[in-house]
C-alpha cells in the first residue's frame, strides 16, 4: 500500500476508475494468466520430458540437451525421449515427469494410428492437425507467438509513433505540414496488398514480419500524439519552463509527453489486438511466419482446407476470439480510466 | 566572476545617466526600440507556397519602451492590443520579428542559446491564469526546484531549503511544498507562480495580468505580495494590466498600447491626472469611479478594435477618435514629449508646449 499512497492523486483516481471497471479489471488478469502461463509453453506441452531421474543424478531435458549415451542408449545425437526403448532404459534405473502434453508444437505423432487430422480424444485433448501436430500444443505456442509478436510490435509502433507525433505538434510549421502530407499518401497507400508483395518478395522471419508491419502500423498514433503536442505547447506552464530556459527537448519529455501518454495508453490495448489480427491474417494466407510455425492464422488456413475436421477451426476461431475479446474489455477500462468524467461510485 | 563583470556594466549605464544630465533617474535596465512582432496568419498550403502578401498580425508595431532599474512599468489597453505578446517578445518567449532589445546593456535579440540561458536567470515572468500556468502533474516542490537544477544553482537539500525558503516569501507554509497544483486556491497558485518566477532570483519580472484572473480580494492581496517582493528584492516590473485602477497603483510610469502601438506614456500619475491621447481619454472615462460620479461625461467609442490583419492607415485611432480629423486618415502622427517625459502621439498636440489643444 505504500505504493499506492506514492502515486499521485490523478493516478490514485485513475486506477480507481480502472477497478470500477469490473469487466476490463478482470480481462486483464485473465489475460495475464494466460499470457504467463504460455511464457512457459515449454513446460507444458513439450515432447521431452521436464525432469528425468536417473542413475542417481538429476536431469532436465527441457533445457539441457543430453545425448541417448547418458541414459545407457546407443547413439550420442539427442534422445529422442517419445522412442520407447528410449523410455525403457530411463525407466529401469530411474523416472520422468512429463509435461501435461507429451507433443511439442512441431513433432508429428508417429505412432497417431489414424489418418491426420485425427479427432478430439484421452491423447491429443483439441485432435491433431493435417500433419498429425498435436492442435492443443500448437494452440499454446501460438497464443504466446502471437501476444509476444503484438506487443513488441505494439511497443515499437507507439514509440516511433510518440516520437514523430511529438516533434510534428512542438515544431509545427513546415515540418508538420509536410510530415502530415507524408502521412495521409503513406495511409493511403493499399498496405494488406504492400504486406503480401513484401512478404513474398524476401520470405519473411519473425522479425522481418515485424518490421514489415511496422511500416504501416506506426501511423497508428501520430495523429493524436501530434494534436497533443499542439495543445499543450501554448499552456503557460511549457512558456513558463521556456522562459526559466528549459531546453526544447526537456520541456517536451517532462511536460508535453505525460500529457500525451494518456492517449497512447488508451490506444495501446486497440493497437495490440489490431497487430494480432494483422499477424493472423498474413499466417492465414500463408505469407506471414516461416512454415511450420505455430500460428492461430495457420490453423485457421488449416480449418479452412480441412472441413471435415471441425475442431481445427473451432480451436483457432475460440483462441482468437477470446483473445480479441479481452483485449478489447481491457482497452475500454483503460478508456474509462482516463476519462475525467466518470465518477467512482 | 558573472557578478563582477555585470556591476562594471551597471556602473558604466550609471556613469552615463549621470553623463545625459538624468543623475537623479536610475540607470534604465531595459529599453527595446522599434520592437515588432509580426504573426504570419497565411493559412493553409497554397498561402504558403505563394506567398500570398497582406496577411500578417502586426500584434507588436514599432514599440519603443524604456524600463529604469527598480521601477514598476504599467502597461495598459483593451484586449488584443498587444500587451502580453509585447511582454514575451521581451522574453524572447516569441521571438521577436525586427526592433532590439536591450537588457543591461546586453542587446538580448541577438544572444546565443547560452548566453540567453544565462540571461533567462535575470528576467522572468508571471503568468495571467494560475491554472494553466501550473503543470498539473508535479508538485509544488518539483515546479520550484526545477529551475534551480535547470540553471546549476542548487540540487538536493540545498535545493529543498531554497525551494521551501521561496514558498514562505511569499506567504505559503513549507508543507505545501508536496501538495499538487489543483490543491491549491487560484489566489494561492499564483502565489506559487510568482514563487517560481522569483526562485532564480530575478532582476525584472513580467508581470502578465498576474490578478486578472483572481477575486477582487485576492487581487489586493497578491498586488500587496508583489509590491514586498519588490522591495525586499528590489525588483524592476513591467506590469500588464487592462485595470486602469491596479495600474494607477503599482505602477510609476505607465505607456497606454492600442493596436499594437504605445500611443501615450509617462509618469502613471501624470497620465490618470491629465490623459492627452483621445483614447487614453476614452480608456479613464471608461473606467467605473466612485469618488467623484459624473464629474467626466464618458466618453463612447463606437466600433471595434480595428483588425491587426489590416490596421488603418494614417493614426490608427482615427476610425474610432471622436476628434478624428483629415490629416488623422493620412499621417501618422509622431510622438510628442514633454519635460516630465510624458509623451503622446495625435495630431492634436501642439510641439511646443505638449499639451492638448481643444478640441475643435
Amino acid at each position: 500500500m505504500a505504493l499506492f499512497s506514492d502515486m499521485s492523486p490523478i493516478t490514485r483516481r485513475r486506477l480507481a476508475r480502472f477497478k470500477a471497471n469490473r469487466r476490463g479489471f478482470w480481462s486483464l488478469w485473465i489475460f495475464l494468466v494466460l499470457f504467463v502461463l504460455s511464457l512457459f509453453a515449454e513446460f507444458l506441452a513439450n515432447d521431452e520430458p521436464i525432469f528425468v531421474w536417473y542413475d542417481g543424478k538429476p536431469h532436465v531435458p527441457v533445457l539441457v540437451s543430453y545425448p541417448e549415451t547418458e541414459f545407457g542408449g546407443f547413439f550420442p545425437t539427442e534422445a529422442n525421449y517419445k522412442d520407447p526403448a528410449v523410455q525403457e532404459l530411463i525407466e529401469a534405473d530411474g523416472w520422468m515427469i512429463w509435461p501435461p502434453i507429451r507433443y511439442d508444437y512441431a513433432t508429428p505423432d508417429v505412432m497417431l494410428g489414424q489418418a491426420a487430422p485425427s479427432a478430439p480424444d484421452a491423447r491429443h485433448w483439441l485432435g491433431t492437425d493435417d500433419q498429425g501436430r498435436d492442435v492443443m500444443a500448437r494452440m499454446i505456442y501460438g497464443f504466446r507467438i502471437s501476444v509476444l509478436f503484438g506487443l513488441i510490435l505494439t511497443i515499437v509502433s507507439s514509440v516511433i509513433g510518440v516520437l514523430a507525433g511529438a516533434v510534428q505538434g512542438y515544431f509545427g510549421g513546415w515540418l508538420d505540414l509536410i510530415a502530415q502530407r507524408f502521412l495521409e499518401v503513406w495511409s493511403g497507400l493499399p498496405q494488406l496488398f504492400i504486406l503480401i508483395i513484401l512478404s513474398s518478395i524476401i520470405a519473411p522471419s519473425f522479425w522481418t514480419l515485424l518490421v514489415i508491419l511496422l511500416l504501416f502500423s506506426w501511423t497508428a498514433l501520430v495523429g493524436v500524439v501530434r494534436a497533443e503536442f499542439l495543445r499543450a505547447r501554448n499552456f503557460d506552464y511549457v512558456r513558463a519552463a521556456k522562459a526559466l530556459g528549459m531546453g526544447d527537448g526537456k520541456i517536451m519529455v517532462k511536460h508535453v509527453l505525460p500529457n500525451a501518454m494518456v492517449a497512447t495508453l488508451t490506444f495501446a490495448p486497440f493497437i495490440l489486438s489490431g497487430a494480432i489480427v494483422s499477424l493472423t491474417a498474413l499466417d492465414f494466407l500463408g505469407l506471414g511466419l516461416p512454415p511450420g510455425s505455430p500460428s492461430l492464422g495457420d490453423l485457421l488456413r488449416q480449418g479452412k482446407e480441412n472441413l471435415q475436421a471441425p475442431w481445427l477451426g473451432i480451436t483457432g476461431f475460440m483462441v482468437m476470439a477470446v483473445m480479441l475479446s479481452l483485449l478489447v474489455f481491457v482497452g475500454e477500462a483503460v478508456r474509462d480510466a482516463f476519462d475525467p468524467r466518470k465518477r467512482v461510485a | 566572476m558573472t557578478h563582477m563583470t555585470t556591476d562594471i556594466r551597471r556602473d558604466a549605464a550609471a556613469t552615463t545617466a549621470t553623463a545625459t544630465g538624468r543623475a537623479a533617474e536610475p540607470p534604465v535596465l531595459l529599453r527595446t526600440t522599434d520592437l515588432v512582432k509580426h504573426y504570419d496568419s497565411r493559412r493553409g498550403l497554397w498561402g504558403r507556397i505563394t506567398g500570398r502578401p497582406g496577411s500578417l498580425v502586426r500584434a507588436v508595431n514599432g514599440v519603443s519602451l524604456d524600463i529604469r532599474r527598480g521601477e514598476t512599468l504599467g502597461i495598459i489597453g483593451e484586449s488584443g492590443c498587444g500587451k502580453s505578446t509585447l511582454g514575451r517578445a521581451i522574453l524572447r518567449l516569441h521571438e521577436p520579428t525586427s526592433g532590439s532589445v536591450v537588457f543591461d546593456g546586453a542587446e538580448i535579440t541577438e544572444l546565443g542559446r547560452d548566453p540567453m540561458m544565462k540571461m533567462r536567470r535575470r528576467m522572468q515572468i508571471i503568468f495571467q491564469d494560475p491554472y494553466a500556468s501550473l503543470n498539473p502533474r508535479k508538485t509544488v516542490e518539483d515546479i520550484l526546484i526545477m529551475p534551480l537544477k535547470l540553471h546549476g544553482l542548487a540540487k538536493g537539500k540545498a535545493a529543498r531549503d531554497a525551494a521551501a525558503a521561496m514558498i514562505e516569501n511569499v506567504g505559503l507554509k513549507t508543507a505545501h511544498l508536496d501538495r499538487f497544483p489543483h490543491q491549491f486556491s487560484g489566489g494561492q497558485r499564483q502565489r506559487i507562480g510568482v514563487a517560481r518566477a522569483l526562485i532564480l532570483n530575478p532582476e525584472f519580472v513580467v508581470c502578465d495580468e498576474p490578478v486578472s484572473a483572481l477575486d477582487v480580494s485576492i487581487q489586493a492581496q497578491i498586488i500587496q505580495l508583489l509590491a514586498e517582493l519588490k522591495r525586499e528584492l528590489g525588483l524592476t516590473y513591467m506590469f500588464i494590466s487592462h485595470d486602469i485602477a491596479v495600474i494607477g497603483y503599482v505602477a510609476d510610469r505607465t505607456a497606454v498600447m492600442y493596436l499594437g502601438e504605445v500611443v501615450e506614456t509617462g509618469r502613471t500619475r501624470d497620465i490618470l491626472a491629465e490623459p492627452r491621447h483621445p483614447y487614453t481619454q476614452a480608456l479613464l472615462s471608461a473606467a467605473p469611479r466612485l469618488d467623484e460620479p459624473g464629474k467626466a461625461a464618458r466618453i463612447k467609442l463606437t466600433g471595434d478594435l480595428p483588425s491587426p490583419l489590416n490596421p488603418p492607415p494614417g493614426c490608427k485611432f482615427h476610425t474610432r477618435c471622436p476628434h478624428a480629423m483629415d490629416v488623422c486618415r493620412k499621417v501618422a502622427p509622431a510622438p510628442v514629449a514633454d519635460a516630465q517625459g510624458h509623451m503622446a502621439a495625435c495630431h492634436l498636440i501642439d510641439g511646443a508646449s505638449g499639451k492638448a489643444e481643444a478640441p475643435a
